[in-house]
């Protein structure tokens, strides 16, 4: 035989609960406690509560550019459940319900929109800020991860992107260090089907976007991202197989942004009004409430009570984004160097001149005046 | 002490720092088994073993980007590009990731890592290999930059840099990495960043120089017999303007020399701030001894392009004679 098969792969899909309410028993039972999953739904209701006034807090001249989360609430909200306190979450810009559960304040979010760095000085978890350059994460959370093997710390690290971030070239390097290197990270992709305008048959013409990390030589999974038990599920596996063995996972997490891809935005301009309808209807937190409600864990009355208490939480949530007290000009030299250079210290000190770096004996008067800081 | 060239210096810097500190590690193309392609890791894999020695694939943003994530990580981890010619691929993650970390997370979280370059021409090398781009990471806040010239000065300003708690690029001239030997102590000693020498004194000039090119000028200030006032840079960014002004202010007449294009090149940063600072000690206008704002040559015709002791001699008797 001249010619043989010398490597055949597959790739599988996870579903648990579909958008029809089916639950695989075999896969589900006993995979997520009762109260968590009450827990993570009415989490899920408070952050989509924040998603909606965020919205309304850009429409309204309150806040930059937002990118709504709507929809895609289910993959960071999975990771986070699974991932341990000392594991890093290193996302792109669509995960707050992930990061919220992780404990990062909601105002921070917020902060960061509202076009204040504060909102990226994060104490409260290991997690990075928000990344705006496409794919550029994914090779932080390599070096991370690669940080905690070398100091056998046991943590791992969990990377979120879109489809459109599989094309970017640093994908291809974290994808290769990660494998090549044996390095703990679970790389979430949010296959949303879009990239701003761009679908993703234009990103990744290969029948899955998962199979591009088989190229790299690592397991790969293709999971129903809007149903939160299949994440939970493909998320342990692979936070086991990065943490036990050092290998990563590539999961393709299946999903889609009700909204625009910003508030800058309008997806009317390329996407059908169809399929927009179609994954109305595969909403995942219709398919959970309905559920919950089945198992007898979740009423309207309780809906009516936890959207009550997601109000009041994102009205206070804006308030201290909003109440926070104004940055000073201090704050963007301060924070350049760990130690402000003394060239940097004479443009901090000139700044309300016209001679912006001069040495101040050079301007007499400016000094007298008031106008230094 | 030991008689050393520069490329044994940076080896000796690297050794000494990863016994003192296991947070620092190498990674970088065929820095291991191989001890780069030139030589300055050699036996380091051996000594250190291949977690602290990595090989990493051939690919310049993963090496800047996981390095990132090292060092936030709580290493102090010391990549390499190969030259200076592959930084672009790694151009996105050193301005717009790793320069901006801190400020991003308003010191929320740090970058200290130090990235090592062998920059500059002078070594008959093919294409990509011989450039100067360090006024391109100059104009780059957030980064610190350090071009050693000399041997004792390399030890120094890599165990500064390893040790800085913010991202340093720690270019390595490759022209000089063997051309002469110096006496370097053994014991560990650090060089401020930031700080520039004096390495000789004079009234008449003052020249500005940095990396392979400080060796050009001591050649042409020998050859003038004037008396030149020579500044090593050392640290390209932050730049020490003090130290530059002084001296103008004391000759009254300035020359800056460095290999990289003319326009907007550091010579240009140096002349502006010499007219900030001393303007009324001027004599004369402030001379550029630069490369061209041309594609920097294959090796025939580097040295044409590359400045000289004759260039730069001609430069000071027209700015003594202005």
């Amino acid at each position: 035989m001249p010619v043989k098969t010398i490597f055949e792969t597959k790739i599988d899909h996870v579903s648990i609960l579909d958008e029809y309410g089916n639950f695989d028993t075999q896969l589900g039972e006993g995979l997520i406690p009762d109260e968590d999953v009450v827990a993570m739904y009415k989490h899920m209701m408070v952050c989509r509560h924040l998603d909606e006034i965020a919205f309304k807090l850009q429409r309204s001249g309150r806040m930059g550019t937002y990118p709504e989360n709507r929809g895609q609430e289910v993959p960071s909200l999975a990771a986070a459940y699974v991932l341990q306190k000392k594991d890093w979450m290193v996302t792109c810009y669509r995960e707050n319900t992930g990061l919220f559960w992780r404990g990062l304040p909601m105002e921070k979010i917020l902060l960061h929109w509202m076009g204040d760095e504060r909102g990226n000085h994060i104490d409260e978890c290991n997690v990075t800020p928000l990344a705006i350059a496409i794919g550029s994460q994914l090779l932080h959370a390599t070096g991370l991860a690669w940080a905690s093997k070398y100091k056998k710390d046991g943590a791992i690290a969990c990377t979120f992107f879109g489809d459109g971030a599989t094309s970017e070239g640093d994908f291809h390097e974290a994808a290769n260090f990660a494998a090549n290197l044996d390095l703990p990270v679970v790389f979430v992709c949010q296959n949303n089907g879009w990239a701003i305008s761009t679908p993703t048959k234009l990103e990744c013409s290969a029948p899955t976007v998962a199979q591009r990390g088989i190229a790299y030589g690592m397991d790969c999974i293709q999971v129903d991202g809007n149903d939160l038990f299949a994440m939970v599920k493909v998320v342990k596996d692979a936070v086991d197989n990065a943490r036990k063995n050092n290998r990563p996972t590539f999961i393709e997490a299946l999903t889609y942004r009700l909204g625009d891809h910003t508030t800058a935005d309008d997806a009317r301009r390329y996407r059908d009004a169809d399929e927009l309808a179609m994954w109305e209807k595969r909403d995942p937190m219709i398919r959970l409430r309905n559920y919950l409600e089945q198992k007898d864990l979740w009423s309207s009355a309780k809906e009516e009570e936890q959207l009550a208490v997601a109000a009041t939480t994102v009205s206070q949530v804006v308030k201290n984004a909003e109440e926070i007290d104004a940055p000073t000009t201090n704050d963007f030299f301060d924070s350049m160097y760990t130690e402000l250079p003394p060239q940097l210290q004479k443009q901090r000190q000139t700044l309300r001149t016209s001679s912006i770096g001069q040495d101040p004996s050079q301007i007499e008067q400016a000094t007298q005046e008031g106008v230094m800081q | 002490m030991a008689n050393l060239t520069l490329v044994q210096s940076i080896t000796l810097a690297l050794i000494q720092e990863m016994e003192k500190d296991e947070r620092v590690i190498l990674l970088g193309e065929d820095i291991g088994l191989n001890g780069g392609v030139f030589r300055a890791t050699e036996g380091l894999f051996q000594r250190f073993g291949g977690d602290r020695v990595v090989d990493t694939p051939l690919a310049e943003s993963g090496i800047m980007g996981t390095a990132i994530g090292l060092a936030m990580g709580g290493l102090r981890p010391v990549p390499e590009i190969q030259f200076e010619g592959f930084m672009g691929p790694a151009f996105d993650q050193l301005t717009n990731q790793c320069a901006r970390f801190n400020s991003r997370t308003r010191g929320g979280l740090t970058c200290p890592l130090t990235l090592r370059v062998p920059v500059g021409g002078g070594i008959h090398a093919p294409e990509l290999h011989s450039d100067s781009p360090e006024a391109i990471y100059t104009h780059t806040p957030g980064l610190k930059i350090v071009m050693p010239s000399s041997p004792y000065d390399a030890k120094g300003l890599l165990i500064s840099a390893i040790r800085d708690p913010n991202p340093v690029i720690f270019f390595e001239p490759k022209r000089i990495y063997r051309a002469f030997r110096e006496e370097v102590p053994e014991d560990e000693y650090t060089i401020p960043i930031g700080v520039a020498r004096t390495v000789c004194e004079g009234d008449e000039l003052t020249m500005v120089s940095w990396g392979a090119t400080v060796v050009q000028c001591m050649n042409a200030i020998e050859q003038s017999g004037k008396s030149i006032e020579l500044i090593d840079l050392r640290t390209i960014s932050p730049i020490d303007m003090d130290t530059i002004a002084a001296s103008v202010n004391k000759t009254g007449r300035c020359v800056v020399v460095h290999e990289a294009p003319k326009t907007c090149g550091l010579g240009a940063e140096i002349a502006a701030g010499v007219m900030e600072y001393c303007f009324l000690h001027l004599e004369a206008p402030v001379q550029r001894v630069c490369g061209f704002d041309t594609i920097m040559p294959y090796y025939k015709l580097e040295l044409e392009y590359l400045p000289d002791a004759q260039r730069i001699g001609k430069a000071i008797v027209e700015t003594l004679a202005y």
